[in-house]
């Protein structure tokens, strides 16, 4: 479409490479511990790069591409809505905090289902949790790369498949060179775009609209609900919206791919410094990223497709060379998202089903040559999925983090808080928490007036209790036995 | 099969641990209360009477803006007078 724009973008892909090949050599240098250092960095991370992989992570194809399309749409209760994620930033670390850092170090777990597997030595926790992870979470990424397909396609003018192609090579790429390390430090770049990219177009958009007074005269001019809590058909409830403090604010420390980060950094201080951190980014990256697409509205009225919303905006409002850059933010946010997830995807294959289950006494070469083929066929089938959209892929990913957090969050929070929970809670809480989800979703969507979510949490949680208490004494025995 | 891993579960450390989980548990309760007082105390007024600060509703500064200042602020305060630095290795895992 332009030229500034596509050549910042290729500038900032050849960086992310550099990254990659610098942090590949670290994997080889540190042969004897690979799996430690691929999937994990080996628990190495400071206090700055763990909060800018966090947000990074998190921080996906929804918050800058769907979120300000739907806050354009909905007007300022949909960024009220999107501030309930404020709290991933000190809350995923204060839960998890050191006693999962502490455990995960005794157990010497380097997955989220590693975890599991040690605290509750159960198989069919173990193997639900696998599949769990890979169905949902393979479907949320291939959602993300049709995300990250459209951008670049908007972006560049090539074709959708062009597009994909490119996306799909930069991505594989570097996630089989250069793993966990070379994530997370690309993450932190990526952050720091992010941030900096939100400030810069929030600026313009402030500009462009002739001020806030201003925008805010022309939405109540428009309609005076675009300016209330209650979106801009009153549709959005207090419960309905608070309801979005389980799916994305507290319910978050069960994803998985947030969960894996809460267990590599190297020490408290790392720790600490990262929990103020990470609330300053996340909270102001959804403030102005959703301001944006409210403030947005006035300037550029009529955008039919949400989702084209923030390359539009940043296009008029910015020069061609600095629109290039800053739109490598979005661009940054979703690759980030796509790395994360395929290497806990591929981790979840390797170590959590091959290395338990079917071959044990693999070597390290062996494990290194299965790790690097995984993570290529997976990309392979993903790019083949996001090829041909179906429709069902993009439910699948709004499903997808529900689904993961109404599976894991009770045997998560109960395995490091709770020492009598057992196996039977978990795998209670588990079958409870997914299957009254995938029910509630699909029946009653909006049950009583909440997001679907919220039930199967309640549910999944009293699974965990009553079941713990009810085997409480038979696993006494048993322990008894054999020990 | 239960004690395959020793998680010696009076482990002083853990005391650290489940107070800083507390102190999670109430930030989140305090943002919540903050970010849904002010949104809807203030925003279920009639549009024409809402008042507005560096032009934007009361309601949204209150709630957002300045919500996520003070969220700032407190998570600052926790970190530097309430958290305590522990080690997270064991002896017998000291390098691998």
């Amino acid at each position: 479409m332009n030229n500034p724009v596509i050549i910042s973008l290729s500038i900032f892909i050849a960086v992310i490479f550099i990254i990659g090949f610098w942090s590949a050599k670290h994997v080889n240098r540190k042969n004897s511990s690979f799996l430690e250092e691929y999937f994990l960095g080996s628990r190495e991370l400071g206090g700055f790069i763990l909060a800018m992989t966090m947000v990074a992570t998190y921080g996906s194809a929804s918050s800058f591409i769907g979120g300000p399309g739907a806050a354009y749409t909905q007007g300022l209760g949909w960024v009220l809505l999107a501030m309930t994620q404020v709290a991933t930033g000190y809350f995923v670390l204060l839960i998890l905090g050191k006693k999962f850092a502490i455990m995960a170090r005794k157990y010497n777990a380097i997955t989220l289902i590693d975890f599991f597997k040690a605290r509750y030595d159960s198989k069919p926790v173990v193997l639900l949790s696998a599949v769990s992870i890979i169905i949902f979470l393979f479907s949320a990424m291939a959602a993300q790369w049709v995300g990250g397909a459209y951008l670049i396609e908007s972006i560049t003018g090539l074709s959708y498949t062009a597009a994909l192609f490119i996306f799909a090579v930069a991505v594989l790429l570097y996630v089989i060179i250069g793993g966990f390390r070379a994530v997370v430090f690309t993450d932190t770049i990526q952050g720091v775009v992010m941030f900096f990219g939100t400030l810069i177009i929030l600026i313009g958009t402030i500009i462009a609209g002739g001020g806030i007074s201003n925008i805010m005269s022309d939405l109540i001019a428009e309609n005076p609900n675009l300016v209330t809590p209650y979106g801009h058909d009153g549709g959005l409830t207090p419960l309905y919206v608070s309801s979005f403090w389980i799916l994305v604010g507290v319910g978050v420390i069960a994803l998985p791919q947030v969960a894996v980060r809460a267990m590599s950094y190297r020490d408290s201080r790392g720790m600490h410094r990262a929990l103020i951190v990470g609330t300053i980014v996340v909270g102001f990256i959804m403030l102005g990223m959703h301001l944006i697409g409210v403030f947005a509205r006035p300037i550029l009225p009529g955008i039919e497709v949400a989702d084209h919303v923030m390359p539009l905006i940043t296009l008029q409002v910015l020069p061609p060379w600095l629109a290039g850059i800053v739109l490598a933010a979005p661009l940054a946010a979703i690759m980030s998202t796509v790395d994360s997830l395929l290497l806990l995807v591929s981790s979840a294959v390797v170590k959590d089903v091959y290395l338990n289950y079917v071959k044990p006494d693999a070597t390290q070469k062996r494990i290194k040559q299965v790790s690097f083929g995984v993570t290529t066929v997976l990309g392979i089938l993903v790019f083949a999925f996001a090829l041909s959209p179906p429709e069902l892929l993009i439910t699948l990913n709004l499903f997808a983090f529900g689904g993961l957090e109404a599976a894991f969050i009770w045997p998560l929070i109960f395995g490091l808080y709770w020492k009598k929970g057992n196996k039977h809670g978990a795998l209670a809480s588990m079958i409870v928490g997914v299957s009254s989800y995938v029910v509630i979703h699909h029946f009653w969507t909006h049950i009583y007036g909440m997001h679907s979510v919220v039930l199967p949490v309640v549910f999944s949680f009293i699974a965990y209790i009553v079941f713990t208490l009810l085997t409480d004494h038979y696993t006494v025995d048993e322990s008894n036995l054999s020990g | 099969m239960f004690n395959k891993y020793d998680i010696d579960w009076n482990d002083p450390r853990f005391k650290v641990a489940n107070r800083e989980a507390r102190i999670g548990v109430i930030l989140v309760l305090f943002n919540f209360i903050w970010w849904y007082g002010f949104a809807y105390g203030l925003g279920s007024k009639p549009v024409e009477e809402y008042s507005y600060i560096f032009g934007l509703p009361a309601w949204f500064f209150y709630s957002c803006v300045l919500g996520f200042v003070v969220m700032v602020i407190l998570v600052s305060i926790v970190v530097t007078f309430l958290l305590k630095e522990v080690p997270f290795e064991d002896e017998e895992r000291s390098d691998k």
